[in-house]
């Protein structure tokens, strides 16, 4: 890996003064390094980071895609990764139109990292370099405790999506406790929907309520508040007092952090050192949870940029054809199939567009008459400010399901493609499923990244043993995993583990032999269950 | 097809037949119009969280800059396999089950058949949603599709792609990889494949036409030259010592020779020195049968496939581009197909005449003439059943087989429940004598449908060895 030269350098740098002025912010430094196939076979397991630390999973990984490469070529490999600064890679080859095309392409995924709120976390360190500590600290431990260190990063990795992300951000955004006093929080979360299960209509008074009072004194509008609660509910203070007491049951989504505070196990002398690995792996997962959140609108927002900027650049003259091409070729919707780059550009050009016209408004929204919307203009031309505050404030989720509407599926031709099998003919036939939003957007939003939503119940938890429960949301959990995972976080329990979920059951239609997949006729009928893991033994039982 | 089967049945039924077989049959009988044509791949990435969207694998470097996938050399990867697969075995020995899958041996490539990728994969298992299962109303089945641009009203067709021709297809997980995984196999297969590889070989190899040639070479002191060199070649010299001798007139009575009196020449001297020879090996055909018909059905099928797999492998590792491999599928009618992945892939459905196939493979072997330059093997898979009850013709074709074949293999899975001995096939390969006879050109393994990896390794020692 070496740096790019001065002269490719000054072209970065003339990028950067133009994405500036077009609005784009991001850091001044910025790193751009050449990279040969080798460094990116030694990159690409570990997410492009160079100081991520060695894991033999990733030895696995490089020597499968070797393999694969014959088979299916592809490469999983980002060119920009999130650091202070920002570091990206470049092949060596490419004319300096190409590498403006590019560098705006890059400095618009920078201005993504940078300003997405949900990259908030990584705002303030340097990944790479927190990396190389991580890295060097891993490496000690393996010196002294050897193999076990890798079994101890296996299972955290094993949980490493039950990592509470979102908790996190919240936290970053708004302080726990900050703004409200725990008695205020006792009062509208616990005593008035647990204690006294009011009405909605009476709780809802109740908050409109202390609104008054805030309103009517900032300093004392809390205290006159609880006054005439108490003459309301004399036991309230009695009941405060001692649920201040009282261990409070922490319902936790994020499994890793649990562990950390809460296994006895970890806590025990000799195994200390574990905890450490366990905070690695935890923060790498956190550090990683917006990248994946946020594709298509970070191409999508690469992709929009590096065509605006290009085509106002007056270093490239002649080089439009080129560019039209290379263009194209990344941002064209295929037939069947989805392109994030492509659908992400077009939103991104659509809601700057409605945006532009004011169509983002009630006036807009509650127009019936089909002619009227098509040639509604408020003539607002806030589009580009309206798409810098959509990069700032969403993601991949919100983005598919605020802004992708029927306007535009139709103005861009898009369907839903199904595939079925032609038994008269042995093909497979490729169909226009569905032309609807509606279904576009499901089917979007299904392929997004979601990880199931488990929980720690320590009421459930008995004689030190941890119950986890999984929210059912539509579909089960991959049974093969379930095991090795559970065994995994016995291990670092230290004592049993229950897993509530939800297992499917197919009443499958019998079908005649040879014939296709039965699949038509399937029922599928939600049970659900209890996994245990006790001594590396897995059971099951229905509840 | 189904009359003429309809009309086979009849008379087998007019030689007499137990209701209960007759009923067998005509299930058969019943999928006999079936396709045989591969599956389809099964939905890819199958709750592979962070895979991402379907279609989306690649990055801004092969997007914007085409930057090719990096290349690694074999032997390196071969050594850091062995590495892994060490760690592997500690960690069975620290309590844990094993991680390492050494897989994806075969690529089931289209037309140039075959090629052995040994390379190892692990999961990250993760608590993670399984969207392969869904409820019904939610496009269950079909799976929730993918994306689509362009002109055509709902329900129309807007493409096609064949079934068996679909080798390039978008979207990276292709054809074979579903089906592929589930014959993943298990570590110990590769190390138990090295194994075989250092003990066995094809059994009763002989020199045939040696033909083809591996670009290996062994050095060996061949070439002989005058004057100087390495190892004296003492007949060489001594003889031409001789007729140097001869020439010069010095040996005028042969019956009395003096060697103290001749005349050498430095010349004369012939010594040996190393030289490169390309060694030629003999050369193997192989034929894979199968039986697809109806009654393979589910675990049979994927018994025969799966030990057909590790033999195919083992074969592709130990005799690349020495052995060749042909395959036929067989119902009541035989055929070959051109690929291990069409032969891998194809579907069951249909009577059975397991005849059939021994016929086809006699049939090539003589027309082509293959039993001159070929050491030949056969390996047939089956779950027993035989509408041929008493095997006559099966036997027939298999007893004139060994009289060129160098091993023939059979394999019977028989199903759950019944005694594979008992199976159409066993019965009557057992009345053959065959087995007996000939324990070095035939062999038999029954296994039941239960049978594990390791019992499949097991069978092929037996069938090989």
């Amino acid at each position: 890996m070496e740096l790019i030269n001065q002269h490719t350098k000054r072209i970065m740098e003339g990028c950067k003064e133009r994405a500036r002025s077009a609005g784009l912010s991001f850091t001044d430094e910025s790193l751009e390094y050449l990279v040969t196939n080798r460094d990116l076979l030694e990159l690409s397991p570990k997410v492009m980071i160079p100081t991520l630390y060695d894991y033999w999973v990733h030895d696995v990984e490089v020597l499968r895609e070797k393999g694969k490469y014959e088979l299916y070529p592809h490469n999983p490999y980002e060119t920009v990764i999130n650091t202070r600064p920002p570091i990206s890679f470049y092949n060596d080859n490419n004319p300096d139109w190409l590498n403006v095309m590019i560098f705006y392409h890059v400095l618009a995924h920078i201005d993504f990292f940078q300003n997405n709120l949900y990259f908030r976390h990584t705002w303030d360190y340097d990944f790479t370099g927190q990396a190389l500590s991580d890295k060097r600290v891993i490496a000690k431990l393996r010196a002294e405790k050897g193999r076990w260190v890798d079994y101890v990063i296996e299972f955290a990795r094993g949980i490493d999506n039950l990592v509470d992300f979102h908790g996190g951000l919240t936290e970053l955004f708004m302080p726990r406790g900050a703004g409200c006093s725990s008695r205020l929080n006792y009062y509208f979360d616990v005593f008035l929907q647990s204690v006294k299960k009011v009405p909605v209509s009476d709780y809802l008074k109740e908050v409109s309520r202390y609104n008054d009072c805030l309103k009517h004194d900032a300093q004392l509008g809390e205290k006159s508040f609880f006054v005439e609660a108490e003459r309301r509910y004399p036991e309230l203070e009695a009941h405060f007092s001692r649920w201040e007491r009282q261990d409070k049951p922490v319902v936790r989504r994020d499994l890793l952090r649990y562990l950390l505070d809460h296994s006895s196990f970890l806590a025990r002398d000799e195994n200390v050192w574990m905890r450490s690995i366990l905070e690695i792996v935890r923060k790498t997962s956190v550090f990683f949870q917006p990248q994946i959140r946020t594709k298509i609108m970070n191409e999508g927002w690469a992709s929009y940029w590096h065509e605006q900027l290009f085509l106002k650049d007056d270093r490239i003259r002649g080089h439009e054809v080129d560019f039209a091409r290379v263009h194209a070729g990344v941002t064209s919707m295929p037939r069947v199939g989805i392109n994030p780059y492509a659908l992400g550009m077009r939103l991104f050009c659509q809601i700057e567009e409605q945006a532009d016209k004011g169509r983002f408004s009630f006036d807009f929204q509650r127009l019936a008459d089909a002619d009227r919307r098509r040639h509604f203009d408020a003539g607002t031309a806030s589009g580009g400010d309206y798409i810098f505050s959509v990069r700032e404030n969403l993601c991949d989720y919100l983005f598919l399901k605020n802004y992708l509407d029927q306007d535009f599926l139709d103005r861009y031709k898009l369907f839903v493609a199904g595939k079925r099998l032609d038994q008269q003919r042995m093909v497979w036939q490729y169909y226009v499923k569905s032309r609807r939003a509606d279904d576009y957007r499901a089917m979007l939003l299904d392929s997004l990244y979601h990880p199931p939503v488990i929980t720690v119940d320590q009421e459930k938890g008995v004689e030190g043993s941890l119950y986890l429960v999984h929210a059912f949301e539509g579909k089960q959990l991959v049974h093969e995993y379930i095991a090795n995972t559970l065994m995994g976080i016995e291990y670092l329990w230290g004592g049993p583990v229950h897993l509530e979920t939800s297992d499917a059951r197919l009443a499958a239609t019998p079908s005649g032999p040879g014939s296709p997949e039965g699949v038509s006729g399937r029922v599928v009928a939600w049970q659900r269950v209890l996994y245990s893991m006790n001594e590396k033994v897995l059971s099951r039982k229905n509840l | 097809m189904r009359n003429k089967l309809l009309t086979y049945l009849e008379e087998l039924k007019a030689a007499g037949m137990s209701p209960q077989r007759e009923a067998e049959l005509r299930a058969e009988l019943e999928t006999a119009d079936d396709p045989h044509a591969p599956p389809a791949s099964v939905a890819e990435g199958a709750g592979t969280e962070g895979s991402g969207l379907p279609n989306f694998k690649g990055g801004d470097l092969t997007f914007l800059q085409q930057i090719p996938p990096p290349y690694v050399n074999a032997a390196v990867l071969a050594k850091s396999l062995d590495e892994l697969l060490e760690r592997d075995r500690q960690r069975e020995k620290d309590g844990f089950p094993r991680k390492i899958q050494v897989g994806k041996l075969v690529k089931p490539g289209k037309g140039n058949a075959g090629k052995v990728v040994v390379v190892p994969t692990t999961v990250e298992e993760k608590l993670i949603h399984d969207s392969t299962i869904r409820p019904t109303g939610e496009g269950g089945g079909e799976g929730s599709g993918t994306g689509g641009s362009g002109e055509g009203e709902e329900g129309e067709v807007i493409g096609e792609q064949p079934v068996r021709g679909e080798a390039d297809q978008p979207g990276g997980a292709g054809p074979g990889e579903g089906e592929g995984e589930n014959h993943e196999l298990e570590s110990t297969a590769y190390d138990l494949g090295k194994t075989l590889s250092e003990k066995f070989q094809l059994p009763n190899l002989k020199d045939k036409g040696k033909k083809r040639s591996f670009t290996r070479y062994s050095y060996d002191l061949t070439d002989k030259n005058r004057g100087f060199g390495q190892v004296l070649d003492k007949k060489a010299t001594l003889r031409t010592i001789v007729e140097t001798n001869i020439a010069l007139g010095n040996l005028p009575d042969l019956s009395d020779i003096d060697p103290t009196r001749f005349l050498i020449a430095p010349h004369d001297k012939i010594y040996r020195v190393l030289s490169p020879e390309k060694d030629y090996e003999p050369q193997a055909m192989l034929f894979f049968l199968r039986d697809y018909s109806g009654s393979m059905e589910g675990k049979a099928t994927e018994l025969v496939v799966s030990q057909h797999v590790l033999i195919y492998s083992w074969l592709l590792y130990q005799y690349a581009g020495q052995a060749e491999t042909r395959f036929i599928l067989h119902d009541t009618e035989a055929r070959e197909v051109p690929d291990f992945y069409t032969y891998y892939n194809s579907r069951v459905a249909g009577g059975t005449q397991v005849s059939s196939a021994f016929k086809l493979v006699n049939d090539i072997v003589e027309k082509e003439n293959l039993a001159r330059d070929y050491n030949i093997y056969v390996f047939h898979g089956t779950d027993g059943d035989d509408w041929d009850d008493g095997g006559m013709k099966a036997v027939a074709e298999i007893s004139h087989m060994l009289g060129y074949a160098s091993r023939v293999g059979i394999t019977v899975a028989a199903h759950a429940g019944q005694d594979g001995v008992m199976t159409t096939v066993a019965r009557f390969m057992n009345t053959s004598g065959l087995l007996k006879s000939k324990p070095g050109l035939i062999r038999m393994d029954i296994i039941q449908e239960d049978a594990d990896e390791a019992r499949l390794i097991e069978g092929i020692k037996k069938l090989i060895s």
